[in-house]
């Protein structure tokens, strides 16, 4: 029914013709390395916050109403939304008034810093180690990065001296399994995917396949979907019981990939899929991009008003399977938005 | 999001009532509400502030000045305004060219490009043209294989490019294959890339110039927030871009980025992606996309008409069951689909909810459905219909003939009677527009 995919031979796998051109590895000499795309991307970021910032801010210049304004701009062209932008310039002209403040340059650190204020909550770092298997699900509206991140997943767990599984739980999208299959091979893990069923039957046979071979980690992948599609969010909301009754507890982590570059519905998005599931961590992909991937300050804000907020585990920087990074809420925020 | 729109354009209409014309002062207050309301709906800052100004330039004039009903006035030419920025015309698809007609796809990762590659297929073939699909995205995993998959899904040629790694190579030996072939349409998906990519957005001119496309078009997701400005400026000035795709608009993203994007490429938006599936693609419609952004629908007269028509009783009693956490059951469900019949049917409400507009209607999910419907309900005994779980074989078999349907809609029924038990609970205390949002999800057919 349901086949081990080792990365060597792939003969496992009746319906997937290894194509040379997909398995083969990432033409990446053709393309600017990962470390420098993320110097590239955050340094255009900084050259136009940071010029913003360091023209604002500059010497001698006066807080006054057209200077909240600007930072007004600043904050909202990041994605950072109506609410979260009026709540910290609120929050600066509260301490304008308290500290009799008259610099702009004294603006510059008060922002930061409620910035940082706002996002150190969602600043935890997560650990895999007290559960084995540990089992983590991934969810997430359509083409967020969740089948990279488990790439990439995979890759830092390998790297911890952790065994790593992979199910493939999207068996709706075309070439979904083959996807994470390429990644398996990548990173030279097992993938368990079927031919037919779906996602909670493919998923738990994954976990009683990693009890059995005494696996640390497994990584499950879901489709993408939309939370309007009520239907699917259901689905979604089976495959995470069928994870309960496979081990009780599990899953262990439920991680909301988000896309960096999405607006205000990204708040939406938190919401519905944690209404849903109980998400227990979040990943902030393609911030190697233009995006400055500041609706995780919405979110932030909007959880100020939940009983808990939810961290962001991992950020993305680029599509190679080192690009993945912990999220720290003072690199964010200096590498951001402010110069 | 939407709730908070539709409470400040109320917001405003009522401040502005009573008054026998608008103030600049006023004007300002209400513009000031529209700006936050673009903002919500992830437009541009840039693209807002160019907008408010044009509104502010018609609604200081005499128009608004005089006329009899001045908040009216001001929220239609906000809307008039948004709508006329949007494209105004609805753009087709061009093919004028020597066969093959080449179409190129650029956009972000994971922006809908290749779903979309095989939705336009689908469409091309439905209109009789042979067409071939040909995928350069020799980078991301299996990407390859989605399109392949897609092609066979869709009984639509795929082009096989064997070894072949390079992405300039494989459309050009695409298109003349294609040549030879007499395919008249060629669609060329690529790989997903950043605007700030630079060995990426050459190779992509390099396609462009290899293949010459007639349509170039930008998928766009629409979920995008403020940065589709400065991604939408680097592609219209990397390719000669000849349209937009906005994709997921079957989510409850309001889509500012659709104005963006057609603001800063003045390129026109050709169609509009509302689901995975390759037939969901659908015309681009401006007056609607507008509707959707401003997040009003047509509010103002669904309050009235809900005001005028529903029966509040009703709905608060609904609302206060619902509240209690207490069963929600076929009697209910009944009671719903009745206020909804008064309100104008489906299709009417359809039409002026916010956002509802973009969803597509699928077969039988119509007025004749509601009829059925509330036909089988009709049939039940009250106590089924107060315990739906009694409804077992012989009982359906009762209730399908006395309603003259088949058993598979009795339990098609029960299956979405199921659904909208566990959305009740969901919505918890929803107010009365989310609760006739929610209905759309519990008809039949409907996803
Ligand atoms: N630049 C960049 N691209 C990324 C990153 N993460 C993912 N991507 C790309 O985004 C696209 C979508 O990624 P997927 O992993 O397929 O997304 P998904 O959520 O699994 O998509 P569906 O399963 O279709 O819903 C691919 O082209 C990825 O290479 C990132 O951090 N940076
Ligand atoms: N709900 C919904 N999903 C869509 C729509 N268009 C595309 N998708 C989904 O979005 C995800 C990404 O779509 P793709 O077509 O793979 O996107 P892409 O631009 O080719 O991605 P890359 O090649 O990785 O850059 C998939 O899960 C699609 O099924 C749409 O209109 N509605
Ligand atoms: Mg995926
Ligand atoms: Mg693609």
């Amino acid at each position: 029914m349901f086949s081990f995919f080792k990365p060597k031979p792939p003969a496992a796998e009746p319906a997937t013709p290894a194509t040379p051109v997909e398995s083969a590895p990432l033409p990446v000499e053709s393309r600017p390395g990962w470390a420098q795309r993320l110097k590239q991307g955050l340094a255009k970021t900084r050259d136009r916050l940071g010029g913003q910032l360091a023209g604002l801010f500059g010497v001698g210049r006066k807080i006054d109403a057209e200077l909240f304004e600007e930072l007004e701009t600043i904050l909202i062209t990041a994605d950072v939304g109506v609410d979260a932008t009026q709540a910290l310039l609120d929050t600066l002209q509260k301490k304008v008034r308290r500290e009799n403040l008259t610099e702009a340059s004294d603006l510059q650190a008060a922002l930061k810093q409620a910035l940082v204020d706002l996002l150190t909550p969602l600043q935890a770092p997560l650990d895999v180690t007290p559960h084995k298997p540990f089992i983590l699900m991934l969810a997430g509206v359509n083409g967020a990065g969740k089948t990279t991140t488990i790439g990439k997943l995979a890759k830092l767990y390998q790297s911890q001296g952790l065994s790593v599984l992979l199910a493939a739980g999207d068996t709706f999208r075309a070439a979904a399994r083959e996807q994470l299959q390429v990644w398996g091979e990548r990173n030279n893990v097992t993938v368990v995917s079927q031919e037919k069923g779906d996602s909670a039957a493919v998923i738990f046979d994954a976990i009683q396949a990693a009890r059995a071979r005494n696996i640390d980690v497994v990584l499950a992948d879901t489709a993408g979907r939309l939370p309007t599609q009520l239907h699917l969010m259901e689905e979604i909301r089976k495959v995470k019981r069928v994870i309960e009754k496979a081990i009780p507890g599990a899953p262990h982590e439920v991680l909301l990939v988000l896309d960096a570059n999405t607006g205000q519905n990204a708040v939406t998005q938190v919401k519905a899929f944690d209404d849903a599931l109980g998400v227990t961590g979040l990943v902030l992909t393609k911030l190697d991009g233009t995006a400055k991937g500041g609706a995780i300050a919405a979110i932030a804000h909007a959880c100020l008003a939940r009983p808990r907020s939810i961290p962001v585990r991992y950020i993305g920087v680029g599509e190679t399977v080192d690009d993945l990074r912990p999220f720290d809420a003072r690199e964010f925020v200096e590498a951001v938005f402010t110069a | 999001m939407l709730e908070n729109l539709s409470g400040r354009l109320a917001g405003v209409v009522k401040s502005l009532r009573g008054q026998a014309r608008i103030t600049e002062a006023n004007v300002q207050d209400t513009l000031r509400q529209v700006r936050l309301a673009l903002l919500e709906a992830d437009v541009a800052l840039p693209v807002v502030k160019d907008f408010i100004e044009a509104v502010k330039t018609r609604a200081l004039g005499q128009e608004v000045l005089t006329s009899l009903s001045p908040g009216q006035a001001l929220i239609g030419i906000v809307h008039e305004e948004l709508t006329r920025l949007m494209g105004g015309e609805n753009a087709e698809l061009n093919l004028a060219a020597t066969p093959p007609a080449v179409i190129l796809m650029a956009g972000l990762q994971g922006s809908g490009k290749t779903t979309t590659s095989g939705k336009l297929a689908l469409l091309l073939k439905n209109r009789k043209k042979k067409v071939l699909l040909a995928s350069v995205d020799v980078y991301r995993p299996a990407a390859i294989d989605q399109l392949r998959q897609l092609g066979k899904q869709l009984d639509v040629a795929f082009f096989e490019a064997g070894d072949e790694r390079d992405p300039l190579k494989i459309a050009q030996a695409a298109q003349d294959h294609a040549r030879k072939q007499f395919y008249d349409v060629l669609i060329v998906d690529t790989a997903g890339r950043l605007a700030i990519d630079e060995a990426m957005m050459n190779e992509i001119k390099a396609l462009h110039a290899a293949v010459r496309p007639i349509e170039t078009l930008f998928v766009v997701d629409a979920m995008q927030g403020q940065d589709a400005v400065n991604v939408a400026k680097a592609f219209n000035e990397a390719l000669p871009l000849t349209g937009v795709v906005l994709t997921k608009l079957d989510g409850d993203a309001r889509g500012g980025a659709a104005l963006s994007v057609r603001h800063i490429t003045g390129k026109p938006l050709k169609f509009i992606g509302v689901g995975e599936k390759p037939t969901g693609l659908e015309a681009f419609h401006p007056e609607r996309m507008a509707q959707r952004i401003l997040g009003m629908g047509d509010v103002l007269s669904l309050i009235e008409q809900a005001q005028g028509s529903v029966d509040l009783a009703e709905a608060k009693k609904l609302a206060d069951k619902v509240k209690k956490g207490k069963d929600f059951d076929l009697e209910d469900f009944k009671a719903q689909i009745q206020q909804m019949r008064k309100m104008g049917g489906l299709s009417a409400l359809m039409d002026k909810l916010p956002g509802a507009g973009q969803m597509t209607m699928p077969a039988g999910a119509d007025d004749k459905a509601i009829n059925r419907v509330e036909g089988i309900i009709n049939s039940m005994t009250p106590l089924e219909r107060r315990k739906p779980d009694i409804i077992k074989a012989s009982r359906k078999r009762r209730i399908a003939a006395g309603a003259g349907v088949q058993v598979q809609e009795v339990n098609k029924l029960l299956n979405q009677f199921e659904q909208a038990q566990k959305m009740m609970k969901m919505m918890g205390k929803g107010g009365l527009s989310k609760m006739m949002r929610g209905m759309k999800g519990m008809l039949p057919g409907m996803r």
